[in-house]
């Protein structure tokens, strides 16, 4: 029996080791098509819209003709939208982040609350859409105005919010508490002046990269109706709005010559600004992140 | 004061600590060289009124949720007293914008699954292989360079992959199938997958890299080779993590919409022509939200009956695949 298996066994050792050098080479090939794709993209998009991007582009309202089409409306839009957002959301987050973390029983209620931030983190960005319509648009009766807009993106982006600040808090080792609960400070005292000094940077951090988020979403803001042709500044939270990334899906969708060209310079516009939101907060989480030891 | 008394009493009860009224010799307060204190019957109020408001800071996220249902509900429970929800479930013909009304949304969910098939078969192995190749293959280097790489792609926005399916991959598919049409569900599955793909990666790599060390070894002491150790290993031991990065490949698929709205067009059909274009529920919701719909009409109800169906097929994809992380994961000291 144990001979018999013996006498079967074959080493295969060359073969095997070709299945292996072959199995490590399909990783890597799979790794690289990832980023292949993300060159082609960009490759894609710079080239067919980077000549697009000019002063005029940029400071003029979107038009019927594409040569004098701009982005003007979609800027400010965008600009205010952020704005708005980061009132809204950034108190809330950081807020139920400090209570998950320092404040929370450990009770159902809190467990309900931390499966429930997780469970919004995975809805379809496009189903808060209909909450916004639903809820502030009509209930609400504000419209397809900037502040329903912002209401609407800053439910979509609380659990990124929270989430990050919550690890931010973690971090904060406990020796820093108690260090001031020693000095006599109140549980806000410490916390306002010993935790959330500690946590700023990852705190920050996670905000910018989940307003980057934001500024990139454009099927919620479709939902609650904000328009694709605007050609005035808005000048305060109730007014109508566009946004970039609605501007660029207004010019995707229209067939005419010359229109593509100007959705590829929006985009070209849009990943700038992103990469500028995530350059700030590589730039925060170096300059703020505080280590303990 | 009113407020003041709320929040006090809200306080308490979350925590379970009565009112302090314990300190009897700070409430007159000798306004000398301690002034600077707050009397501490004040912060003892002031600390549970902050108490308060982080506390419904954490509540925002339960009203949310109770928003979505209601909005949601409301409006659907309204469309199902004029379209029986059997008709819905069931019909395959689906034409709320047009003249002769018929409301199966059976074509919406048929497109929404045939994309979101494709986005699958292109991110579950091309992400898997790169979840093996960065933690089992790839020197600690190129690790940290690849990882931002593959974020980077996570990060662009999908209104972005949607100008790309259209405007590159489409007339390249063209050029292969010259009957492909111009919006269609192969293109808009395909960099879908491009999208999910970071995703399924980062997931697989986390439950791929728990696997303790000593598994690795034990299989290697038994002479298997690095393949066989990472195919017959590995992977088995981490299949829960994988299966559950798959099943949330499929519910961000099944929920993206800026894709497939620009480049897999707006025909609801119930088939499996991957050349043609189909409407999936995302890209019927964008339809009905671009043209100004009134409220209290049928039309506007479908968007939130669309959208019912679809918030339920992602939530059910979600509770399963932490159900599976939590239900099968192997613990290993």
């Amino acid at each position: 029996m144990t001979q018999d298996a013996a006498s079967r066994w074959r080493p295969r050792v060359r073969e095997r080791n070709a299945i292996g050098r072959g199995f490590a080479a399909l990783t890597i090939v799979s790794t690289l098509l990832g980023i292949a794709v993300l060159v082609a993209l960009l490759v894609d998009v710079f080239g067919d819209g980077g000549s697009q991007v000019d002063g005029h582009f940029l400071t003029s309202y979107p038009s019927r003709f594409p040569e004098d089409a701009g982005l003007r409306s979609a800027l400010l839009g965008t600009l205010w939208l952020l704005v708005l957002t980061t009132i809204i959301a950034f108190p809330l987050g950081v807020g139920a982040a400090i209570y998950l973390e320092e404040y929370a029983p450990d009770t159902w209620l809190t467990r309900f609350i931390q499966l429930n931030i997780a469970n919004l983190a995975g809805v379809p960005s496009v189903v808060y859409g209909l909450l916004g319509l639903g809820l502030f648009v009509r209930w609400f009766a504000l419209g397809r105005s900037l502040l329903a807009g912002a209401m609407t993106m800053a439910l979509l982006i609380l659990p990124l919010i929270i989430v990050a600040s919550r690890e931010a808090i973690r971090a904060v080792p406990d020796s820093q508490r108690e260090a001031s609960y020693a000095l006599g400070a109140t549980k806000w005292q410490t916390v306002f002046r010993t935790v959330l000094p500690a946590a700023g940077g990852g705190i920050l951090t996670g905000t910018i990269l989940a307003l980057a988020r934001a500024i990139g979403e454009t099927a919620p803001l479709i939902t609650i109706g904000a328009l694709t042709y605007i050609a005035f500044d808005p000048t305060g939270p109730m007014d109508l709005f566009t946004v970039l990334p609605i501007q660029i899906f207004n010019w995707v969708s229209l067939p005419q010559e010359g229109f593509s060209e100007l959705a590829a310079g929006g985009i070209v516009i849009l990943l700038i600004v992103l990469l500028l939101a995530n350059s700030i907060a590589l730039f925060v989480r170096f300059r703020l992140q505080r280590r303990f030891d | 004061m009113v407020t003041k008394d709320l929040s006090r009493m809200l306080g308490a009860r979350l925590t379970g600590r009565r009112p302090a009224a314990q300190d009897v010799n700070t409430t007159s307060g000798a306004p000398d060289a301690h002034s600077q204190f707050v009397p501490r019957r004040r912060r003892a109020l002031i600390e549970r009124g902050i108490h308060a408001v982080l506390f419904l800071c954490a509540a925002v996220s339960i009203l949310t949720t109770a928003g979505i249902i209601f909005t949601l509900l409301g409006e659907t429970l309204a469309f199902f007293r004029d379209v029986p929800i059997i008709d819905f479930l069931t019909g395959t013909r689906w034409t709320p914008l047009f003249v002769s009304q018929s409301f199966g949304v059976l074509p919406l969910v048929n497109g929404t699954l045939v994309v979101a098939l494709v986005a699958v078969v292109v991110a579950v192995p091309i992400g898997l292989m790169s979840a093996i190749f960065l933690s089992e293959y790839a020197p600690a280097r190129v690790r940290a360079a690849i990882k931002p790489i593959l974020e980077v792609l996570a990060g662009i926005p999908t209104v972005v992959y949607g100008y790309f399916a259209l405007l590159f991959v489409t007339p390249i598919l063209r050029d292969i199938f010259p009957q492909t049409q111009v919006f269609n569900v192969l293109s808009a599955g395909i960099v879908m997958g491009f999208m999910i793909l970071p995703m399924m990666a980062s997931i697989s790599e986390d439950a791929l890299r728990v696997v303790p060390r000593s598994l690795r070894e034990g299989a290697f002491a038994l002479g298997a080779t690095k393949f066989q150790v990472t195919v017959r290993v590995v992977v088995p031991a981490a299949l829960s993590g994988i299966l559950a990065a798959i099943i949330l490949s499929v519910s961000r698929a099944i929920g993206e919409t800026m894709i497939v709205a620009i480049a897999a067009g707006l025909q609801p059909k119930v088939g499996f022509d991957l050349l043609s274009s189909m409407e999936t529920m995302t890209a019927y919701i964008v339809q009905v939200s671009l043209g100004d719909t009134p409220q209290d009409t049928i039309e506007y109800r479908t968007l939130f009956a669309v959208g019912t169906l679809l918030f339920l097929m992602t939530f059910v994809m979600n509770i399963l695949s932490d159900w599976i992380v939590r239900r099968y994961r192997e613990v290993y000291e």
